[in-house]
């Protein structure tokens, strides 16, 4: 009953130009009102989480140091396990070595595909544009490079989720950052620590659900409707209270069907995206040449941009980051629902992730913006219209079924989230309705707040959200790579053995 | 020797046909009986957290609704009759699994209930009797 309110409001909203255009005299003030607030109170998070060295006269933040060194670290010591063991990990997701008898228990590929909805997004179509426009073609390399190395920090983390997540009596499962750090840690004779960081973990997993899990995704959802569709151009406020209200008839209504039809439709998006960039890429072929050579002389020898190297760097590690957020620790949570005993069949299949986001589907979409030319004539346009501008100039439809891909992506992406920080927030508060309720209330207050701003506050508050959550998690990881590389050792050789059943 | 017959079973008419007839040709011969019922599953399917956090305890629910709903009272009803059968509840593609189940108990023959679909609905559903014969080893036997 709910659910069909819903609907008729929504379609009022979309098919009522004249109350969109009533509310649009209305609204302007409150946008700017809100914006203006955020920035004031976030501004010193902000700077703290992005606090930055100069080098040869650029700043660099600290932090984007912190996950790389991470993953290069986890890459060598792990012995290039995204490397050697791809091969083990499509043979997993493949059923191989499930037992039969396991069926209808979460496979490894459902827990990759939510964990890859969670992800796949709006880093994707935006923030790859984001990078190129304010890095040039050369970002995209530095993007792979981060992408593979990540690869290995998914591997260390979401292992580690399914080994010290937390069996309920009833059977349910929580997992993630928070129960192997402070589990883990007290394992390694350091409980005091472990609770610290599992518990700042937890509060800037909340504040990530918020930032980069939820208004980031409004706001570009936000900005993409009203630019394709020419309504509630100045209401992003009445934009963010319907999407509001949809989030929350799923996650506090728990009306099944929306997220259901959400999940079905879209895989189908990142396939039909996919699809499309590779259409674009196979119709320029004769242009691939010449824009993989800009992206590698981007590279290393950038024109014009800012920052020179480390400026092109910055904006492809950075951007690399927040798409697949290996070492953020976030997957962890997603990952840790598998029903298995090998808690490293679980890293095996995570590593996957960062390789389907940024290797192949950031690629797709920063090739496609560097070979239409889109990024040079830009025109001060950024993010996801960037991208629609580079699509649209090969296919002018384009632009509506990226809307709605653009949508859907957000729509998912801010379930999956508002998962991420409630597991975090009954963490800290237990299980509790009223809790969960809580939690999911001040959510969908934020899906209003992010689709209000204009994309500079929005932006720098997500990222910083997000990269804050690495803080604690790296360190974990670090101070638990040893076990993790111990049980690698022994599941390497009972693979061998053939002790660990081949069933296919 | 004994032979075994495998049932597939899915609380349908056809389904109780299924076994009526598996009965009637166990009574003549030494056949050991084998009821099973599939829950429609795939493992690659699009699922949101929560749903995959709570998947264990459906497992549960599903087995055992399956067991008490289905299984239970087609098992009881042998029973009376002097006739013993082990059931079987299972997840997947129902023609894998039966024919999964089958191999796993050296069954000489799989019975299945024809299921009623006729035109769309079975070329979007498939068939599971179809299937079946495409790939099955043993014989297959299809009551209507």
């Amino acid at each position: 009953m709910k659910y069909i309110a819903i609907s008729i409001l929504l379609t009022v909203f979309v098919l009522c130009p004249p109350a969109a255009a009533f509310a649009q005299d209305a609204g302007g003030g409150i946008d700017q009102k809100i914006g203006e607030i955020f920035g004031t109170v976030f501004g010193p998070f902000v700077s703290f989480i992005f606090y930055s060295v100069t080098i040869n006269g650029v700043s660099f933040p600290l932090i984007v140091a912190w996950l790389i060194l991470c993953a290069l670290i986890l890459t060598v010591y792990m012995g290039f396990v995204q490397f050697t063991g791809i091969r083990h990990s499509i043979d997993l997701l493949r059923g191989v070595y499930s037992n039969p008898e396991d069926a209808g228990e979460v496979s490894h590929f459902q827990a990759l595909a939510t964990a890859l909805s969670g992800t796949v997004g709006l880093g994707n179509i935006a923030g790859v544009a984001v990078a190129v426009s304010l890095g040039g073609p050369g970002a995209t390399f530095w993007m792979i490079v981060a992408g593979l190395a990540g690869m290995a920090s998914k591997f260390t983390e979401c292992t580690l989720g399914v080994k010290y997540r937390e069996e309920f009596p009833d059977g349910h499962v929580s997992g993630g950052p928070m129960y192997y750090l402070s589990k883990g840690l007290a394992e390694k004779g350091k409980p005091g620590l472990g609770k610290l960081l599992a518990v700042l973990f937890a509060i800037m997993c909340i504040f990530g659900s918020f930032g980069g899990g939820n208004m980031f995704q409004g706001n570009q959802a936000h900005q993409m409707i009203a630019n394709t569709f020419g309504i509630f151009t100045d209401t992003g406020w009445l934009f963010g209270l319907i999407l509001a209200v949809i989030v929350g008839a799923v996650i506090i209504g728990g009306i099944k069907s929306i997220a259901k039809v959400t999940e079905k439709i879209v895989p189908l998006m990142a396939i039909l995206y996919v699809g499309t960039a590779l259409v674009i890429l196979i119709a320029n072929f004769t242009k691939i040449p010449t824009a993989f050579g800009l992206v590698v002389q981007g590279a290393f020898a950038p024109e014009a941009i800012g920052g020179g190297i480390v400026g092109v760097l910055i904006q492809g590690l950075k951007r690399a980051a927040f798409s697949n957020e290996a070492g953020i620790g976030s997957a962890a949570i997603a990952h840790s629902a598998v029903r298995t005993n090998e808690p490293l069949t679980e890293g095996y299949v995570a590593l996957l992730e960062p390789f389907i986001d940024t290797v192949v589907i950031c690629t797709m979409t920063a090739l496609v913006i560097v070979i239409t030319g889109a990024y040079a004539d830009a025109g001060g346009m950024t993010g996801v219209a960037l991208t629609s501008a580079a699509f649209q100039s090969v296919f002018p439809w384009f632009g509506v079924v990226l809307a709605v891909a653009v949508l859907l992506f957000a729509f998912s992406t801010m379930i999956s989230w508002s998962y991420y920080g409630l597991k975090c927030w009954t963490y800290l508060f237990g299980e509790s309705r009223i809790s969960e309720l809580t939690f999911k209330l001040i959510f969908c207050v934020f899906v209003v707040i992010g689709c209000s701003m204009s994309l500079g506050p929005v932006i720098d508050f997500s990222d910083a959200a997000i990269f804050a959550m690495s803080l604690g998690n790296v360190l974990g990881l670090y101070l638990l790579m040893g076990t993790v590389k111990k049980d690698l050792k022994d599941y390497q050789a009972r693979i061998k053995s053939g002790e660990i059943q081949r069933y296919k | 020797m004994t032979d075994t017959m495998l049932i597939g079973i899915d609380g349908s008419k056809a389904g109780e046909h299924a076994v009526n007839f598996a009965v009637s040709q166990a009574k003549a011969g030494d056949t050991s009986l084998v009821l099973a019922y599939v829950v429609e599953w795939s493992p690659y399917t699009f699922n949101t957290p929560e749903e995959n956090e709570q998947r264990h305890l459906r497992r549960k629910e599903e087995i055992k609704t399956a067991r008490e709903r289905v299984l239970d009272p087609v098992l009881k009803s042998l029973e009376s009759q002097g006739i013993e059968a082990l059931g079987v509840v299972r997840h997947g593609q129902v023609a894998d699994v039966l024919l999964q189940i089958a191999k796993a108990h050296g069954a000489g023959q799989i019975v299945v209930g024809r299921i009623g679909h006729s035109g769309i609905k079975s070329l979007l559903f498939g068939s599971v009797g179809r299937k079946l014969i495409q790939l099955a080893h043993i014989p297959v036997t299809i009551v209507p």
